[in-house]
């Protein structure tokens, strides 16, 4: 039998006013248990706390119920009084006797009979309340970045700096990301190269970061603090620790087919390949599809012309397994497929094509060198029409539901861009609305209006039509003119919408992190919790979360860091003690538990079980404590009872209905 | 304990509140000082999947007029996924209550968020005026509990 | 005549679409052939609909001239479909028409070249009833 004590708070005038606290004393010792009750005016003040450690001492109390306000506001503080006391944490609760009673009740009589109801309800839970302990577990202290892009890098430089190591697996040759392909960033056209590649150099000069390209990762087990994660190196084909980068290979390699990924298949590189001259590492990777060697057995010429004897045709992909105690998740994103946007004839014109292609014109290292020229022929354009918002707010089943963010900032980049370069182009940008929140964004966007004569259109552009003579018929409409528009033009521009890399959901699935309808991961809370997944230890940085440019998504890289470092700085971590556990005489072992637990929790085992005398060996579940967070789910879909939770056991919270219907 | 014809009914009204969400809205309730009956006694649960649905028929069994279930919005839930397991639990509970005794209207669930006090307070106001035109439940209550 | 509110609503059953989905970004009447044949464009027949302006929208040019070629339901974004919408209003127009309808033994001798397309849609679609 629990002995109980019962302290009633005024709350000042707060619960005083409303609730006749002496009642609720005189009625609270008559409760079963009860061995102490006593009103005092602030019970969360020290004399108070200090009343409530006394009674623990004087009256050998087990178990304390405080009458005050919300447990959201003070349990933790009556929990550490009366663990300062000797007792047992988890042997505190509250009945919540303000918000949900003396500041909702206007009548005293009422009030005060609810109040005692729910001193009640709290004193029948004691009476069943066992001491818990808030388990341990390790930190490893060592982060896992998994994307090698500008919110990987960031969040990769932050950790390191701070003193701990860092992993980044990045799946290209190369760490650079999207942003390695960009020509020039919004709203100040700083180079984008000039920004990022000393990023990259610092990246991969830092004793604390290690970096993986051309890797993988292939399994995720453990829990916050206590990751193990294969990771898998895919065979280079170059001895990385041999290779100076001297890029005679790539020349010499024969093959130049293979469409190139860094300029969008703009171009061709050789199956011998860094994706572009920055690249870090500087090592090449054959491309085994496309290799003769690989192919056919006849070639070889790498291996001959490489000084080094870097070349080796033998490598064989290999799986490295580490430990980590927190992980990042910086996917990045890709622009969507247009396949199902005929109408603008993407697959039927080269000189329709994506931003993100224009980039790559645009720049000096491009398939074109960085001069603006038509696709097909080759030919400098004269008219160039942009098209917003395609595949972006779309609710049909062709595009996203969600704005891409950058798009409207990166059309008046580029327009701003061809004008200054090429002033007798016309530019002419269809859209539907302009949204350029940001600082410096508007005055961005009205310069390319104002000062460089973009010609922005409030409408969408209907069709476009591939001419026999290679112009491209735009057919458009003006809405604020209330005009249908047919125009030629020389390339046409499409704002595509981004979407996050497919490999996402490989990842999210690996690591139990939540992801929304859009291939989005979700994060603990949409206001105050946003770069951390609900998944404890998994944080969010970058696109991969939601569309970000590139200011947002450094400074949430850093965010995500920060998050990572409060978890590494730690050496052990408390463990939510509120956890479910399987009786292991009822268990049947049916694996439904484990089928509705968000945080995959629950594990099985085979144990020698003794039932009453009848030893045998039975399947039973078996919660891991530093992975469940407490939720119940698996409480009530257990059929046999066996599973329950500690801290709100099924008797508990029957104990509080048959109080509270008493 | 009988209930005479001139003593006005007053309904037990059992809610249960997921701590991350309905509960605060609760407190968000309290805090704003928005009424609602003191007849509504609240049980705060982890999440709104830790409603066992033998907490709501043993709420009936001992006497309870109505019973309320609240948790975060769908796809809110501080678990990810706890209260879609709550619904689809409630759903099949509420879909045989009838069946053991108890009117349609006795059970409820409803979504409340921590920002929404006024939302848990209506709902409240509403769900005792609705109990209170059903009157007393008396058919599950088990009478040898009442001695 | 019914009311508008009335005839709006109708519109809305009729063509299963919801007005309150249009971003008005104007694909709708981008991708129209007949645009320049229309007084109200289709991306304002959203709006007509949207405000139940209905009596404007049944006596408009635009509702003869329209080709029921979908481009506009195809194209659409988010999924509003003028054309399903025009389409209605046509279906209305016909309706309120009352007993007028052709029987359908006296259509094929009606048939001939000049006949505007959306108007043996809608004979075809009333014979169905």
């Amino acid at each position: 039998m629990q002995r109980i004590g019962v302290f009633v708070c005024h709350c000042g005038s707060n619960i005083a006013a409303t609730v006749d606290v002496k009642k609720v004393v005189e009625m609270a010792r008559l409760e079963p248990g009860v061995v102490h009750a006593e009103d005092y005016q602030y019970m969360c003040s020290e004399v108070g706390q200090a009343k409530i450690a006394a009674a623990i001492h004087e009256k050998h109390l087990t178990g304390v119920v405080v009458c005050s306000c919300s447990p959201r506001m003070h349990e933790a503080t009556f929990r550490k009084a009366a663990e300062k006391a000797g007792l047992n944490p988890y042997m505190v609760e509250i009945a919540n006797i303000r918000e949900h009673c003396s500041w909702i009740h206007k009548n005293i009589e009422e009030a005060t009979e609810k109040a005692v109801i729910l001193a009640r309800a709290a004193i029948a839970k004691v009476n069943l309340n066992a001491p818990l302990k808030a388990g341990e577990s390790r930190v490893t202290k060592r982060a896992l970045v998994i994307g090698g892009g500008i919110a990987g890098i960031q969040t990769a430089l932050d950790i390191a700096d701070a003193g701990y190591e860092v992993d980044i697996v990045e799946k290209t040759p190369s760490i650079g990301g999207r942003m390695s392909q960009l020509d020039k960033t919004f709203p100040t056209l700083d180079c984008s190269a000039c920004i990022l590649t000393p990023k990259m150099v610092e990246a991969s000069a830092h004793e604390k970061i290690n970096i993986y390209t051309y890797s993988e990762v292939e399994k995720v087990t453990g829990f916050v603090g206590d990751f193990t994660v294969d990771i898998r190196k895919k065979a280079r084909s170059v001895d990385m620790t041999k290779c100076t980068g001297c890029g005679v290979c790539q020349e010499k390699c024969p093959s130049k087919k293979a469409p190139s990924e860094f300029n969008r298949g703009l171009n061709n590189r050789s199956a011998i390949y860094t994706p572009f001259a920055q690249a870090i590492p500087n090592v090449p990777v054959i491309d085994r599809e496309h290799c003769i060697k690989f192919k056919t057995g006849k070639c070889g010429l790498c291996e001959k012309v490489c000084q080094a004897g870097a070349i080796d045709y033998t490598q064989k992909d290999e799986i490295i397994t580490e430990k980590y105690g927190a992980i990042v998740v910086a996917t990045g994103f890709d622009t969507i497929k247009l396949d199902k946007y005929d109408e603008y004839a993407y697959s039927q014109s080269k000189d329709v094509i994506t931003s993100l292609e224009l980039e790559r014109i645009m720049n000096a290292a491009g398939p074109t060198k960085g001069h603006l020229e038509r696709l097909s022929d080759g030919k400098p354009p004269k008219n160039m029409v942009f098209i917003q918002c395609v595949g972006s707010r779309c609710s049909d089943n062709r595009g996203k539901s969600y704005c891409s963010k950058i798009c409207c900032m990166y059309t008046a980049k580029h327009a701003m861009l061809i004008r200054d370069k090429y002033p007798d182009v016309n530019v002419t940008v269809f859209y539907i609305d302009v949204r350029t929140p940001g600082k410096n964004f508007d005055e961005f966007y009205r310069r390319a209006v104002e000062d460089y004569g973009v010609n922005y259109i409030k409408g969408q552009v209907g069709k476009v039509a591939p001419q026999p003579n290679g112009q491209l018929l735009v057919q458009g409409v003006d809405l604020i003119d209330n005009k249908q528009i047919l125009m030629e033009a020389d390339m046409v521009v499409l704002a595509t919408a981004i979407e996050p890399d497919p490999s996402v959901r490989k990842i999210a699935t690996m690591l139990t992190a939540s992801i929304d309808t859009n291939n989005f991961l979700t994060e603990a809370h949409a206001k105050l919790r946003p770069v951390e997944s609900p998944t404890a230890g998994v944080f969010l940085s970058g696109v991969c979360q939601g569309p970000k440019d590139i200011p947002e998504t450094v400074a949430q890289a850093g965010a995500a860091a920060v998050k990572a470092i409060g978890l590494l700085a730690k050496d052990k971590l408390m463990t939510n003690p509120c956890t479910a556990k399987s009786d292991e005489l009822l268990c049947n072992g049916c694996s439904q538990c484990a089928n509705v637990c968000p945080y995959g929790a629950i594990s099985y085992e085979t144990k020698l079980i003794n039932d009453h005398g009848i030893r045998e060996e039975r399947r039973v579940a078996v919660v891991n404590n530093a992975l469940c967070q407490g939720c119940g789910a698996c409480t009530v879909t257990c059929p046999s009872g066996a599973m329950d939770l500690q801290g709100f056991s099924n008797r508990q919270i029957l104990a509080e209905v048959d109080a509270i219907c008493r | 304990m009988s209930i005479t014809a001139n003593e006005e009914f007053r309904p037990k009204i059992v809610a249960f509140c997921c701590n991350w969400c309905s509960y605060a809205g609760a407190d968000l309730a309290g805090s704003s000082r928005l009424t609602y009956p003191a007849d509504v006694k609240i049980i705060r649960v982890p999440c709104s999947c830790r409603v066992n649905p033998m907490f709501i028929l043993r709420a009936f069994e001992k006497g309870a007029d109505g019973v309320i279930m609240c948790g975060c919005h769908p796809g809110d839930c501080h678990y990810s996924t706890g209260n879609y397991y709550a619904r689809r639990r409630m759903a099949l509970l509420f879909s045989m209550l009838d069946y053991i005794g108890v009117e349609h209207g006795r059970t409820r669930v409803e979504w409340v968020s921590a920002a929404e006090g006024v939302k848990f307070s209506q709902t409240m106001n509403e769900f005792v005026a609705k109990i209170t035109s059903l009157g007393k439940n008396v058919r599950l209550e088990d009478l040898r509990c009442r001695k | 005549m019914k009311s508008e509110k009335k005839q709006a609503e109708m519109i809305r059953e009729i063509s299963g679409v919801n007005p309150y989905k249009c971003m008005k970004c104007g694909k709708c009447s981008a991708s129209c052939p007949s645009f320049n044949e229309m007084d109200i464009k289709p991306h304002q027949f959203v709006s007509y609909v949207l405000h139940e302006d209905i009596e404007s929208l049944v006596k408009s040019e635009s509702l003869w001239k329209c080709l029921s070629c979908f481009a506009c339901v195809e194209r659409c974004p988010r999924d509003v479909k003028p054309g399903k919408l025009i389409d209605a209003a046509r279906q209305l127009v016909v309706r309120q028409r009352g007993e007028t309808y052709l029987s359908p033994d006296e259509v094929p001798e009606l048939l001939d070249p000049e006949l505007p397309q959306q108007l043996l849609v809608s004979a075809f679609r009333r014979y169905r009833r």
